[in-house]
């Protein structure tokens, strides 16, 4: 019997979130070496074209349709994804490391009995087996592992796999009604915070710590980040200090962030906050101490005043986008 | 109403991490270690939820006599009772929340708070596995909580926002920082903890459902190069982030 690897893909507001499609990418490699089907799952309302899916290698996908559940329900998609995952006897699940992933995949390990690795940045198939690779302390080590019960489950980080289109092809839809989720834990409500863009998320963060002095200064590194596109980071210590937000956070009691960019701005660079963004593909450190850790890590570095480097780099930038 | 929250004993977030001989766990030696923050934040809310509801706080960990140091801050902060679930093995999320679950059940907690995560393996499983396991409900990553008789409204953080969820008891709740702010322990907490009994038991034994084959350190990051020492240095950082990172 061949092998089936169901993909959890994540709507929010009907649109399939990125993340998914480099599940499903990632899923599909593995799936060569493993011999297996890959298939998607998508549970919500109406969903903009979840066939798109199929460009990353899926053939197959499950829409399990009710309006009640546009918005997530962990007692519901559990409930749900277990029925299907029994119905068509998918062996391996994986879902994006998400929030909601995250919150959903443990529940669902709990209930087949089986093993669950989260927060897979790097996996291969040796001898028919699946070795996932996954940070520990916040990334101070790495470890591999692999799964010993029949099912297994795992969530791969967000930003890390790429997803890659593998062909032109559109994923079947099959569509399935439920009546009455279970709902007895439901998302009521969505609060949007007022940045634009989520660390976790970004492909660019730009960084502010100590250095930066007081909340108002912030603007400053606001003004850059939205220069670039890119998402507003903090140190612990300004978030302790009330300055920023604690969604901001980078560092081992904050977020773990690997995007292309990371602009650290007086930040010095603690043990806690290297290990949450020290896989980033590129840093850049602008810090007035020149032995700062932070300079270790950096690609690229500037020791320096940033009221004096981050207003220019502003103007350098825009000297371009006005090219 | 019984309260339980579950305690972890890990390395604090100021350690080096090393791999230890065996190439599958961190040498510990040197290492300090401490309640896991996030679990300052259950057992804060363990305890306001008390001062609201009533009832009976219990704290439950598992691990070795060194966590008794992490149980004595939770019964100074306050809590009741406390269990240490005595092990020396080292318990993937799934056996965990299989020993953990069965003490709850034992405890009758209705209300039961985790950290999001333990700063150690990282998994942020457990929570959510015991909810399923005890049929109860669950919310992650919760940063604002209210709870009135039966019901419970939760704020979780999401990407880019928050989800307002509701559900009732018996509940799970793994607890983020912004939830609240941990106590510090009183003198007078900190003599009563002295006089409280840790029930010590021996967990059934469980088999792993996931193997680490291995642990190392990450690759070292050469460092990079300093580009100057003012403003001037700008042009050269820009030029590299447009041709070599490409992002401009």
């Amino acid at each position: 019997m061949a092998n089936k690897i169901l993909v959890f893909l994540e709507q929010r507001d009907g649109q399939i979130k990125k993340s998914s499609y480099e599940v499903s990418a990632a899923a599909w490699k593995v799936s060569k070496d493993l011999n297996a089907e890959v298939e998607g799952v998508v549970i919500g309302s109406e969903v903009e074209n979840p066939n798109i899916v199929g460009n990353y290698g899926l053939k197959k996908v499950y829409h399990i349709k009710n309006e009640q559940l546009a918005n997530y329900s962990s007692s519901a998609y559990t409930d749900i994804l277990i029925d299907l995952i029994k119905s068509i006897d998918s062996q391996i699940i994986i879902f994006s490391a998400t929030s909601m992933g995250k919150d959903l995949a443990p529940r669902i390990a709990a209930k087949l009995d089986c093993g669950i690795v989260n927060d897979v940045i790097d996996w291969k198939v040796d001898n028919s087996e699946i070795i996932a690779t996954r940070p520990v302390y916040a990334g101070k080590a790495l470890t591999d592992v692999k799964i010993k019960s029949d099912k297994k489950i795992f969530t791969l980080r967000p930003n890390v796999f790429k997803a890659e289109k593998i062909t032109e092809q559109a994923a079947t839809i099959e569509i399935k009604k439920v009546d009455n989720p279970n709902l007895r834990t439901k998302v009521i409500e969505i609060i949007k915070s007022d940045t634009k863009l989520d660390v976790a998320e970004a492909d660019i963060i730009v960084s502010g710590g100590r250095g930066v002095k007081a909340p108002e200064n912030f603007k400053l590194i606001e003004e850059l980040a939205d220069l670039l596109g890119a998402a507003t980071g903090a140190s612990r210590a300004v978030v302790d200090a009330g300055w920023r937000p604690h969604s901001e956070q980078v560092g081992q009691t904050g977020k773990t962030v690997s995007p292309t960019l990371y602009i650290a701005l007086g930040i010095s660079g603690a043990i806690q906050h290297l290990a949450g963004m020290r896989s980033s593909k590129y840093i850049v450190a602008i810090n007035k101490d020149k032995d700062a850790p932070i300079f270790q890590v950096a690609d690229y570095g500037i020791v320096g005043d940033l009221f004096e480097i981050v207003p220019a780099m502003i103007e350098e930038i825009k000297k371009i986008k006005n090219s | 109403m019984k309260i339980a929250v579950c305690l972890n004993h890990v390395p604090d977030t100021a350690s080096k991490i090393s791999v230890g001989q065996d190439n599958q766990s961190i040498d510990t030696s040197g290492v300090t270690f401490v309640v896991n923050p996030y679990d300052e934040f259950a057992v804060e809310e363990a305890l306001k939820t008390k001062e609201k509801v009533g009832g009976d706080t219990v704290v439950i960990s598992l691990g070795n006599d060194n966590n008794k140091e992490s149980i004595k801050k939770a019964l100074a902060m306050g809590v009741d009772n406390a269990v240490l679930l005595k092990t020396n093995e080292i318990y993937d999320s799934l056996s965990v929340a299989k020993i953990l679950a069965n003490e709850i059940k034992t405890q009758n907690a209705e209300i039961v708070f985790f950290g999001k995560q333990s700063v150690d393996y990282d998994n942020g499983a457990v929570g959510q596995m015991c909810a399923e396991l005890l049929g109860y409900n669950s919310v992650s990553v919760v940063v604002g909580l209210e709870i009135n008789g039966n019901k419970v409204r939760a704020e979780r953080e999401i990407e880019g926002g928050r989800e307002i969820v509701e559900t009732e008891l018996p509940v799970v709740i793994t607890t983020q920082k912004g939830l609240n702010e941990p106590r510090y322990a009183s003198l007078k907490g900190i003599m009563a903890a002295k006089k409280k009994i840790i029930d010590e038991k021996i967990p059934e034994n469980c088999s792993n459902y996931t193997e680490t084959i291995s642990m190392k350190k990450p690759p070292a990051k050469q460092p990079g190069r300093i580009i100057g020492t003012d403003a001037t240095a700008v042009p050269e950082l820009i030029r590299l982030l447009k041709e070599e990172v490409k992002v401009i």
